[in-house]
Protein backbone atom coordinates (compact mmCIF):
# COMPACT_ATOMS: atom_id res chain seq x y z
CA UNK A 1 0.00 0.00 0.00
CA UNK A 2 1.51 3.33 -1.00
CA UNK A 3 1.92 6.28 1.34
CA UNK A 4 -0.53 8.27 -0.78
CA UNK A 5 -3.26 5.68 -0.36
CA UNK A 6 -2.62 5.49 3.41
CA UNK A 7 -2.88 9.26 3.74
CA UNK A 8 -5.87 9.22 1.41
CA UNK A 9 -7.61 6.89 3.84
CA UNK A 10 -7.04 9.42 6.65
CA UNK A 11 -7.87 12.53 4.65
CA UNK A 12 -10.57 11.93 2.06
CA UNK A 13 -9.77 14.47 -0.65
CA UNK A 14 -12.19 13.09 -3.21
CA UNK A 15 -14.60 15.98 -2.94
CA UNK A 16 -14.71 19.73 -3.40
CA UNK A 17 -13.14 21.81 -0.64
CA UNK A 18 -15.09 22.51 2.52
CA UNK A 19 -15.60 26.25 2.88
CA UNK A 20 -16.77 28.55 5.64
CA UNK A 21 -18.95 31.45 4.50
CA UNK A 22 -19.81 34.58 6.43
CA UNK A 23 -21.44 37.33 4.38
CA UNK A 24 -18.98 38.07 1.57
CA UNK A 25 -16.08 36.29 3.31
CA UNK A 26 -15.43 32.80 2.02
CA UNK A 27 -12.53 30.76 3.39
CA UNK A 28 -11.65 27.15 2.76
CA UNK A 29 -11.23 25.02 5.87
CA UNK A 30 -7.68 24.23 4.73
CA UNK A 31 -6.82 27.95 4.69
CA UNK A 32 -8.44 28.48 8.09
CA UNK A 33 -6.32 25.65 9.50
CA UNK A 34 -3.16 27.26 8.08
CA UNK A 35 -4.10 30.68 9.51
CA UNK A 36 -4.80 29.13 12.93
CA UNK A 37 -1.47 27.30 12.78
CA UNK A 38 0.35 30.56 11.97
CA UNK A 39 -1.26 32.26 14.98
CA UNK A 40 -0.29 29.34 17.26
CA UNK A 41 3.28 29.27 15.95
CA UNK A 42 3.54 33.05 16.30
CA UNK A 43 2.40 32.86 19.93
CA UNK A 44 4.88 30.07 20.62
CA UNK A 45 7.67 32.08 18.95
CA UNK A 46 6.97 34.94 21.36
CA UNK A 47 6.51 32.82 24.50
CA UNK A 48 9.11 30.08 24.16
CA UNK A 49 12.64 30.97 25.31
CA UNK A 50 15.29 30.87 22.62
CA UNK A 51 18.01 28.28 23.34
CA UNK A 52 21.08 29.99 24.80
CA UNK A 53 19.44 33.43 25.02
CA UNK A 54 19.72 33.60 28.83
CA UNK A 55 23.38 32.53 28.72
CA UNK A 56 24.15 35.18 26.08
CA UNK A 57 22.45 37.86 28.17
CA UNK A 58 24.46 36.76 31.18
CA UNK A 59 27.69 36.96 29.24
CA UNK A 60 26.95 40.42 27.89
CA UNK A 61 26.02 41.93 31.29
CA UNK B 1 44.91 70.15 -12.78
CA UNK B 2 47.42 70.87 -10.03
CA UNK B 3 49.97 68.29 -8.95
CA UNK B 4 48.46 68.00 -5.44
CA UNK B 5 44.84 67.50 -6.54
CA UNK B 6 43.59 63.95 -6.20
CA UNK B 7 42.30 62.72 -9.52
CA UNK B 8 38.65 61.81 -9.54
CA UNK B 9 38.17 58.05 -9.36
CA UNK B 10 36.44 56.22 -12.17
CA UNK B 11 32.77 55.29 -11.82
CA UNK B 12 33.82 51.86 -10.58
CA UNK B 13 35.94 53.54 -7.94
CA UNK B 14 33.09 55.81 -6.90
CA UNK B 15 30.71 52.84 -6.69
CA UNK B 16 33.27 50.91 -4.64
CA UNK B 17 33.76 53.81 -2.23
CA UNK B 18 30.03 54.29 -1.83
CA UNK B 19 29.42 50.56 -1.30
CA UNK B 20 32.22 50.11 1.24
CA UNK B 21 31.15 53.34 2.96
CA UNK B 22 27.56 52.15 3.26
CA UNK B 23 28.44 48.58 4.14
CA UNK B 24 31.97 48.12 5.49
CA UNK B 25 33.05 44.44 5.67
CA UNK B 26 32.57 44.22 9.46
CA UNK B 27 28.93 45.31 9.00
CA UNK B 28 28.31 43.14 5.96
CA UNK B 29 29.60 39.99 7.64
CA UNK B 30 29.56 40.61 11.39
CA UNK B 31 31.09 38.14 13.86
CA UNK B 32 28.27 38.49 16.39
CA UNK B 33 24.84 39.98 16.88
CA UNK B 34 23.30 41.77 19.90
CA UNK B 35 21.74 39.50 22.53
CA UNK B 36 18.19 40.54 21.61
CA UNK B 37 18.64 38.90 18.20
CA UNK B 38 18.41 35.54 20.03
CA UNK B 39 14.68 35.26 19.26
CA UNK B 40 12.54 32.79 17.34
CA UNK B 41 11.16 35.63 15.22
CA UNK B 42 14.48 35.84 13.32
CA UNK B 43 14.48 32.08 12.81
CA UNK B 44 11.35 32.55 10.74
CA UNK B 45 13.06 35.24 8.65
CA UNK B 46 15.92 32.85 7.91
CA UNK B 47 13.43 30.01 7.34
CA UNK B 48 11.79 32.19 4.70
CA UNK B 49 15.13 32.65 2.92
CA UNK B 50 15.87 28.91 3.18
CA UNK B 51 12.45 28.15 1.69
CA UNK B 52 13.16 30.61 -1.12
CA UNK B 53 16.40 28.77 -1.94
CA UNK B 54 14.45 25.49 -2.22
CA UNK B 55 11.76 27.22 -4.31
CA UNK B 56 14.35 28.59 -6.75
CA UNK B 57 16.24 25.29 -6.98
CA UNK B 58 13.12 23.15 -7.54
CA UNK B 59 11.74 25.80 -9.90
CA UNK B 60 14.91 25.62 -11.99
CA UNK B 61 14.42 21.85 -12.38
CA UNK B 62 10.78 22.35 -13.37
CA UNK B 63 11.74 25.11 -15.83
CA UNK B 64 14.43 22.90 -17.39
CA UNK B 65 11.98 20.06 -17.97
CA UNK B 66 9.06 22.19 -19.16
CA UNK B 67 5.62 23.00 -17.76
CA UNK B 68 3.94 19.65 -18.53
CA UNK B 69 6.71 17.30 -17.29
CA UNK B 70 5.38 17.06 -13.76
CA UNK B 71 2.07 15.67 -15.02
CA UNK B 72 3.40 12.42 -16.47
CA UNK B 73 6.51 11.48 -14.47
CA UNK B 74 6.93 10.52 -10.84
CA UNK B 75 10.13 12.57 -10.52
CA UNK B 76 8.33 15.54 -12.04
CA UNK B 77 5.50 15.15 -9.56
CA UNK B 78 8.06 14.98 -6.74
CA UNK B 79 9.75 18.24 -7.79
CA UNK B 80 6.39 19.92 -8.26
CA UNK B 81 5.42 18.91 -4.71
CA UNK B 82 8.75 20.16 -3.35
CA UNK B 83 8.15 23.45 -5.18
CA UNK B 84 4.58 23.80 -3.84
CA UNK B 85 5.36 22.93 -0.21
CA UNK B 86 8.44 25.17 -0.17
CA UNK B 87 6.13 28.00 -1.25
CA UNK B 88 3.73 27.12 1.59
CA UNK B 89 6.62 27.22 4.06
CA UNK B 90 7.93 30.46 2.54
CA UNK B 91 4.61 32.23 3.11
CA UNK B 92 4.14 30.67 6.55
CA UNK B 93 7.59 31.75 7.76
CA UNK B 94 7.31 35.17 6.13
CA UNK B 95 3.93 35.90 7.75
CA UNK B 96 5.13 34.91 11.25
CA UNK B 97 8.28 37.03 10.75
CA UNK B 98 6.19 39.99 9.48
CA UNK B 99 3.79 39.77 12.43
CA UNK B 100 6.69 39.73 14.86
CA UNK B 101 8.42 42.69 13.23
CA UNK B 102 5.15 44.64 13.08
CA UNK B 103 4.59 44.32 16.84
CA UNK B 104 8.25 45.20 17.43
CA UNK B 105 7.78 48.37 15.31
CA UNK B 106 10.79 47.36 13.25
CA UNK B 107 10.77 50.65 11.32
CA UNK B 108 12.13 52.54 14.35
CA UNK B 109 15.55 54.20 14.28
CA UNK B 110 15.74 54.97 10.57
CA UNK B 111 14.80 51.43 9.55
CA UNK B 112 11.80 52.37 7.41
CA UNK B 113 13.37 50.90 4.27
CA UNK B 114 14.09 47.62 6.07
CA UNK B 115 10.41 47.32 7.03
CA UNK B 116 9.14 48.47 3.62
CA UNK B 117 11.28 46.01 1.66
CA UNK B 118 10.08 43.21 3.96
CA UNK B 119 6.43 44.11 3.48
CA UNK B 120 6.87 44.56 -0.29
CA UNK B 121 8.47 41.09 -0.54
CA UNK B 122 5.18 39.69 0.75
CA UNK B 123 3.16 41.79 -1.70
CA UNK B 124 5.31 40.73 -4.69
CA UNK B 125 5.31 37.09 -3.56
CA UNK B 126 1.51 36.96 -3.86
CA UNK B 127 1.38 37.48 -7.67
CA UNK B 128 4.48 35.28 -7.98
CA UNK B 129 2.50 32.44 -6.39
CA UNK B 130 -0.65 33.27 -8.37
CA UNK B 131 1.17 33.10 -11.71
CA UNK B 132 2.51 29.71 -10.58
CA UNK B 133 -0.97 28.41 -9.81
CA UNK B 134 -2.25 29.50 -13.24
CA UNK B 135 0.75 27.83 -14.95
CA UNK B 136 -0.04 24.33 -13.68
CA UNK B 137 -1.60 23.19 -16.97
CA UNK B 138 -4.58 21.52 -15.28
CA UNK B 139 -8.19 22.20 -14.29
CA UNK B 140 -7.05 23.98 -11.12
CA UNK B 141 -5.12 26.44 -13.28
CA UNK B 142 -8.17 27.00 -15.51
CA UNK B 143 -10.41 27.63 -12.52
CA UNK B 144 -7.94 29.94 -10.75
CA UNK B 145 -7.11 31.91 -13.89
CA UNK B 146 -10.74 32.56 -14.81
CA UNK B 147 -11.56 33.57 -11.23
CA UNK B 148 -8.47 35.81 -11.15
CA UNK B 149 -9.45 37.31 -14.53
CA UNK B 150 -12.84 38.33 -13.18
CA UNK B 151 -11.30 39.68 -9.98
CA UNK B 152 -8.63 41.70 -11.78
CA UNK B 153 -11.12 43.01 -14.35
CA UNK B 154 -13.44 44.11 -11.55
CA UNK B 155 -10.73 46.38 -10.15
CA UNK B 156 -9.77 47.70 -13.59
CA UNK B 157 -6.28 46.26 -14.06
CA UNK B 158 -7.23 43.52 -16.50
CA UNK B 159 -5.99 45.50 -19.50
CA UNK B 160 -2.36 45.30 -18.42
CA UNK B 161 -2.02 41.53 -18.34
CA UNK B 162 -4.10 38.49 -19.13
CA UNK B 163 -4.07 35.76 -16.50
CA UNK B 164 -5.60 33.30 -18.97
CA UNK B 165 -2.59 33.76 -21.29
CA UNK B 166 -0.39 30.84 -20.28
CA UNK B 167 2.77 32.06 -22.05
CA UNK B 168 2.57 35.47 -20.43
CA UNK B 169 1.87 34.08 -16.96
CA UNK B 170 4.59 31.43 -17.27
CA UNK B 171 7.22 34.02 -18.20
CA UNK B 172 6.07 36.24 -15.34
CA UNK B 173 6.34 33.26 -13.01
CA UNK B 174 9.74 31.89 -14.00
CA UNK B 175 11.57 35.18 -14.62
CA UNK B 176 10.12 38.59 -13.87
CA UNK B 177 8.46 38.07 -10.50
CA UNK B 178 11.07 35.69 -8.98
CA UNK B 179 13.78 38.17 -10.02
CA UNK B 180 11.87 40.89 -8.19
CA UNK B 181 11.44 38.72 -5.07
CA UNK B 182 15.13 37.76 -5.00
CA UNK B 183 16.24 41.37 -5.58
CA UNK B 184 13.99 42.54 -2.73
CA UNK B 185 15.25 39.82 -0.39
CA UNK B 186 18.86 40.77 -1.14
CA UNK B 187 18.05 44.45 -0.55
CA UNK B 188 16.24 43.55 2.68
CA UNK B 189 19.17 41.56 4.06
CA UNK B 190 21.70 44.24 3.06
CA UNK B 191 19.54 46.92 4.72
CA UNK B 192 19.35 44.80 7.88
CA UNK B 193 23.15 44.54 7.80
CA UNK B 194 23.52 48.28 7.29
CA UNK B 195 21.06 49.48 9.95
CA UNK B 196 21.32 46.55 12.34
CA UNK B 197 18.46 44.59 13.88
CA UNK B 198 15.97 46.86 15.62
CA UNK B 199 16.53 46.90 19.41
CA UNK B 200 13.62 46.12 21.74
CA UNK B 201 11.63 48.91 23.31
CA UNK B 202 13.60 50.40 26.21
CA UNK B 203 12.55 48.93 29.56
CA UNK B 204 12.63 52.36 31.24
CA UNK B 205 10.02 53.63 28.76
CA UNK B 206 7.64 50.88 29.81
CA UNK B 207 8.30 51.30 33.52
CA UNK B 208 8.02 55.07 33.24
CA UNK B 209 4.72 54.88 31.37
CA UNK B 210 3.34 52.27 33.80
CA UNK B 211 4.41 54.47 36.74
CA UNK B 212 2.63 57.44 35.18
CA UNK B 213 -0.46 55.33 34.57
CA UNK B 214 -0.51 53.96 38.12
CA UNK B 215 0.05 57.47 39.53
CA UNK B 216 -2.81 58.76 37.40
CA UNK B 217 -5.04 55.92 38.58
CA UNK B 218 -4.09 56.67 42.18
CA UNK B 219 -4.81 60.39 41.89
CA UNK B 220 -8.05 59.68 40.01
CA UNK B 221 -9.19 57.37 42.81
CA UNK B 222 -8.29 60.04 45.35
CA UNK B 223 -10.49 62.70 43.74
CA UNK B 224 -13.09 60.37 42.18
CA UNK B 225 -12.22 61.23 38.57
CA UNK B 226 -12.13 59.00 35.51
CA UNK B 227 -8.51 57.86 35.02
CA UNK B 228 -6.75 59.32 32.03
CA UNK B 229 -6.41 57.00 29.07
CA UNK B 230 -5.16 57.44 25.53
CA UNK B 231 -8.77 57.85 24.41
CA UNK B 232 -9.82 60.51 26.88
CA UNK B 233 -6.51 62.26 27.45
CA UNK B 234 -6.47 65.87 26.27
CA UNK B 235 -4.26 66.51 23.27
CA UNK B 236 -0.91 67.93 24.26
Amino acid sequence: MSLASVLGAVFNLNHSAHVVEWHFIQLSVANIVVIALMIVVFALAIVLPFPGAARRRGESS
Amino acid sequence: MSATQTPLPSWTGRVREAAVGALPPEKLLPDSQPTYVASWIYVFGVAGIASLVVIIASGCVLALKGPAWWHYTGVGHFFNSIHLWAVELFFFAMVVHLWGKYWMAAWRGGRARVWITGAVIFLVAVPTALTGYVSQQNFDAQWISTQAKDGLNSVGVGAFFNVTNFGQMYSYHVLLLPAAVVALVVAHVLLVRRHGVVPPFALEDRTASSEVASAERGSARAVGEVPSSPTNRAPS
